[in-house]
């Protein structure tokens, strides 16, 4: 017995290359360099390989465009749009991320690329989940994404809520990875492999008399995603996360968690297990319903910034549900639309957050930003602007994320469901506009001005422009949304 | 055929007035200048529209400087303009309302701020009046929301964060039905005939759907209109907005937010859905005198004169409602003209309480007492807008709430004999609070200056409306009765006596 090596398409996993490239060369460099590693070495080499990732997606769209989607490595990684799309918001948000740690950085004088290498293998990993046509490539790619974070999440070692936050991370994380990759085992169990498109293809010529074992599967599939989502009921360890983690290690999560795990939820659902439809969208329906309302409802007690958002989070994970729901290849393109738009977002949100949170990231407190637009125009208004996105404004990319899901659900037969959600983001626009009260209030007395470092100014930027520009002009955006879930099926 | 050039003029002018007045924040009275000047052109033309405005254009209905450009296709977004009868009204008033609220409530504070929101809430407003496809007209009907919040939480009273999270809230969550709605519509309209996604308002007229359909559509429309309009029940945040507001803030709510509103009523829940009319009309009709009776009860025993106002105003939009939803050309035209009047009289009243706030620092009937000694001029400028709002015949407010309930006495009568109640409440609340406010004994007397010769210059043009459209409304019925007609027309199932 021989072992034959498949062939492998290189451009096709061009991406998770050079991330995983810009990981290795920088752990070398670490090795090699006396003393400890310049931190803008360290950013140059990042950005550099989010930039590479970013341009890899051009020589892939091509190829896409001449010989239309493919597969490779065995069938177990996809080459299409939709990955290509997903994976330079990925390389997007690794790049915006990074700018803002670089200054955190400094801010909090630490040295060293620890963070750096983490980021570009967490990169890697999401990057392979929108890849991933195998659920143990996927479950590959949710290790690799995962683990990094639990490094990242406690990687200040000066507050002990950033080591309580990994450890909670880490434990209930492992648990829902444990739950995922029993799933994938029953799954396979049921149908014989652990490849989509032949799950897909095995349920779609067979008659499955005894389902039990794929539904125990599948709703095991389910949950583990759910817990990474974050969607309600599985979102308790959320809130202390966001809270507990280094604020810009926040903001790169909560963008980046939510693109590779999503793209690997549409795939499994929609490709995978498309022919179960009837069965996961009742309780797919549940889920955003619980999810939108309830994210809403708990930010609203809040106090503090980081857990609002983390709700906030929960609240727009719902939406993301709800484009997944629609079960067509509208609602994937408007998932991945949302994602789009939504990651610079929150990127830069949190950009925002890491400034005033100030020397030793403390000050999180709603109060914290009690007339920060009198004191400083720029950066209240640009907050200003990011919420009005996140509530969904018109004018910004926010309404038509919501629009595009909600148009998908309505499209599906979700008239009610659609409602609900909506209802949801009438709830989430109070604390996004009573955090806008409180940075328009009265400055307080000797509130001092927060400096606004350079690289930082640039990954807010990006995220405000993005927000307005594809806000006033959504066309092009939503065309290569939509043009990009032509799904490899086969 | 006239250009959309006019119309996109009127959009967007104030937008770039908002930047200049922005950009001018530096040097102290630019910005009050720039906006000042930016509100006079938009009157202006605003104005030479209204005159050019042709009905009897050849295809177009009765729409006149039409333009239509689609922005995005994936989403059905588009860029459609044009007036009608129905809406030429309400671009005036809208270009009316700001300069009169710049001129007459100015605030000095953050000033350039201030102008900016006046201006951009102008835009949208507008935006939403010229709009001729559902998604266009929604998507300005939200946009509306983001100024009108920062002018209420930064210049209002005491409460006006509460005030601006409450008024954002429920319009917002009120917009959830509609926005569903609008999309619901959107697709079953492009199921039926296929093509891409589109929300134009006449395409959407020809979908085919069942009762049903129609009626939940209505009721989602309804809900969203209802909350803006207001309707009652849905009226509850109303009272404590306009209160808490700043006088510009309160006159451009009840002027002219409210009456988008009624509009969307009219133009998009009773226009594209008249299959839902036989089932809908006796419950709003019966809502509507509800919202008279309701609003008239509270505007008199309310202390305070802004929430007077607020009452009084649900209970002219409930003359409107009334009118929209009675479906005859006469209560129809009625409702639209009441539209402007109702906005035009509530500007000015909301303007005079202004004047009063400013010289005794307090909007609480009980405190104001015995102005009219000092103060005749405003006791007299009162007077007339006043009446005006009981429907004194001769007056422009007798001229809309008679065309209203004649319309209704003939097809609907027990409802015109519950709102006619309304008109009499109506004298008894604003005359009673007339009186507490401006006769009687008052401490401090001396102390109260008449109207200044600026203030008289800024009532001015409120007055003359008030006066000549009471004595001679040809030229604007003329410019409603054939859209009213042909729109009554076209929701008016074959074989109906109208």
């Amino acid at each position: 017995m021989s072992l034959t090596i498949p062939s492998i398409h290189y451009l096709a996993i061009l991406p998770v290359l050079i991330l995983f490239g810009g990981a290795v060369v920088l752990l070398a460099l670490t090795a090699l360099v006396r003393g400890a590693l310049r931190t803008t070495v360290a950013t140059g080499i990042t950005l550099l390989a989010a930039a590479g990732a970013f341009a890899a997606g051009f020589f892939q769209w091509a190829n896409i465009d001449r010989y239309g989607p493919s597969t490779t490595i065995a069938h177990a990684v996809v080459l299409d749009g939709f990955s290509v799309v997903a994976s330079a918001v990925i390389a997007v948000s690794l790049g915006l991320a990074t700018l803002v740690a670089h200054d955190w950085f400094h801010r909090e004088g630490v040295r060293g690329a620890e963070y750096h290498i983490l980021a570009m293998a967490t990169a890697a990993g999401a990057v392979l989940m929108t890849q991933a046509n195998d659920l143990i490539v996927i479950f590959l790619g949710l290790e690799t994404l995962s683990i990094g974070l639990y490094v990242l999440v406690a990687f200040d070692r000066h507050r002990g809520a950033s080591s309580e936050a990994a450890l909670k991370y880490f434990l209930l994380g492992g648990f829902a990875s444990a739950l995922f990759i029993y799933g994938a085992a029953l799954v396979y169990g049921a149908t014989g492999s652990t490849n989509l498109s032949t799950v897909s293809y095995f349920l779609g010529t067979n008659v499955i008399l005894r389902p039990g074992l794929l539904y125990a599967g599948g709703a095991l599939l389910l949950v583990g995603f759910a817990f990474k989502v974050a969607a309600v009921p599985f979102h308790q360890w959320s809130p202390d996360v966001y809270e507990g983690a280094p604020t810009p290690v926040t903001g790169y999560m909560a963008a980046v968690v939510k693109v590779g795990a999503f793209a690997a939820l549409i795939r499994v659902l929609i490709s995978a297990l498309g022919t179960q439809m009837t069965t996961w969208r009742p309780i797919l329906w549940a889920l955003v319903v619980l999810t939108t309302i309830v994210g809403a409802s708990l930010a609203i007690v809040q106090r503090n910034a980081k857990r609002m958002l983390a709700y906030s989070s929960i609240n727009h994970a719902g939406f993301i549900l709800l484009g997944v729901w629609a079960a067509s290849a509208r609602g994937s393109a408007a998932s991945l639309f949302y994602l789009a738009t939504y990651a610079p977002v929150v990127v830069a949100t949190f950009a925002v957050v890491t400034l005033v949170g100030g020397p030793g990231d403390e000050r999180h407190t709603v109060d914290s930003y009690r007339g920060l637009a009198r004191r400083q125009p720029w950066l209240g208004a640009a907050l200003g602007i990011l919420l009005l996105s996140q509530l969904g404004a018109p004018l910004t990319t926010g309404f038509y994320a919501k629009f595009a899901v909600l148009a998908a659900a309505v499209d599906g037969g979700g008239g009610p469901l659609a409602l609900l959600a909506l209802l949801g983001a009438a709830i989430a626009a109070f604390f996004y506009l009573r955090w806008t009260i409180v940075l328009y209030a009265e400055s307080p007395e000797g509130a001092a001005s927060i400096p606004v470092p350079r690289a930082t100014a640039v990954a807010i930027g990006v995220g405000v422009a993005v927000t307005l520009v594809f806000g006033v002009w959504p066309g092009p955006l939503a065309a290569l949304a939509q043009h990009a879930t032509v799904l490899f099926t086969s | 055929m006239h250009s959309s050039l006019w119309l996109t003029v009127l959009v967007w002018l104030p937008l770039l007035g908002a930047a200049a007045a922005l950009l001018a924040r530096r040097r102290p009275g630019a910005p009050f200048a720039v906006a000042v000047a930016t509100a006079s052109v938009e009157l202006a033309v605003s104005l030479v529209v209204a005159v050019l405005y042709n009905d009897h254009l050849a295809g177009a209905h009765t729409f006149d400087f039409v333009g239509r450009w689609v922005l995005a296709a994936p989403f059905g977004l588009a860029y459609d303009v044009g007036i009608d009868g129905i809406s030429l009204l309400l671009v005036v008033l809208t270009a009316l309302v700001v300069l009169l609220a710049l001129l007459g409530a100015r605030e000095k504070r953050s000033e350039a701020a201030f102008v900016s929101w006046l201006l951009m809430l102008t835009t949208f407003t507008m935006g939403s009046f010229v709009a001729r496809d559902l998604l266009e007209f929604f998507i300005f009907f939200e946009l509306t929301l983001v100024p009108s919040y920062f002018l209420v939480a930064h210049w209002g009273g005491a409460q006006r964060s509460r005030a601006a999270l409450k008024f954002f809230v429920y319009t917002f969550a009120g917009s959830a039905f509609l926005f569903t709605g609008l999309l619901y519509l959107g697709f079953l309209h492009q199921h039926q005939v296929g093509g891409p996604l589109t929300f134009a308002d006449a395409a959407l007229a020809s979908t085919s759907m069942s009762h049903a359909t129609a009626v939940w559509l209505f009721v989602a429309f309804a809900i969203a209109f209802g909350v803006k309009s207001p309707i009652w029940p849905l009226h509850t945040w109303s009272p404590l907005v306009y209160a808490e507001a700043p006088t510009a803030g309160s006159m451009e709510l009840s002027a002219l937010l409210a009456k988008l509103g009624s509009y969307g009523l009219l133009r998009f829940a009773v226009g594209l859905l008249p299959l839902a009319l036989s089932t809908v009309r006796p419950y709003m009709l019966t809502l509507a005198v509800i919202g008279i009776i309701y609003g008239s009860a509270l505007a008199a025993t309310t202390p305070d004169l802004k929430r007077l106002v607020a009452y009084s105003s649900l209970a002219q939009m409930g003359f409107v409602t009334l009118g929209i939803m009675t479906g005859s050309t006469i209560a129809t035209t009625g409702a639209v003209l009441l539209m402007f009047n109702h906005g035009v009289i509530t500007a000015g009243l909301f303007l005079l309480i202004g004047y009063i706030e400013r010289r005794r620092g307090s909007a609480t009937i009980a405190d104001l007492r015995g102005m009219q000694g000092p103060a005749p001029v405003l006791a007299g400028l009162f007077t007339v807008v006043m009446m005006a709002s009981i429907g004194l015949p001769g007056l422009s407010g007798f001229i809309s709430e008679f065309l209203v309930l004649v319309g209704a006495f003939s097809t609907h009568v027990w409802w015109a004999v519950a709102a006619t109640i309304g008109v009499v409440l109506a004298a008894v609340y604003l005359l009673w609070a007339y009186q507490r406010v401006f006769h009687g004994q008052a401490r401090d007397i001396d102390q109260v200056p008449d109207v200044t010769h600026r203030e008289r210059w800024v009532i001015a043009p409120i007055v003359a409306i008030v006066v000549v459209l009471g004595i001679f409304p040809k030229p604007v019925l003329d410019r409603v009765t054939p859209t009213a007609h042909q729109f009554v027309e076209s929701v008016t199932p074959a074989g109906v006596t109208k």
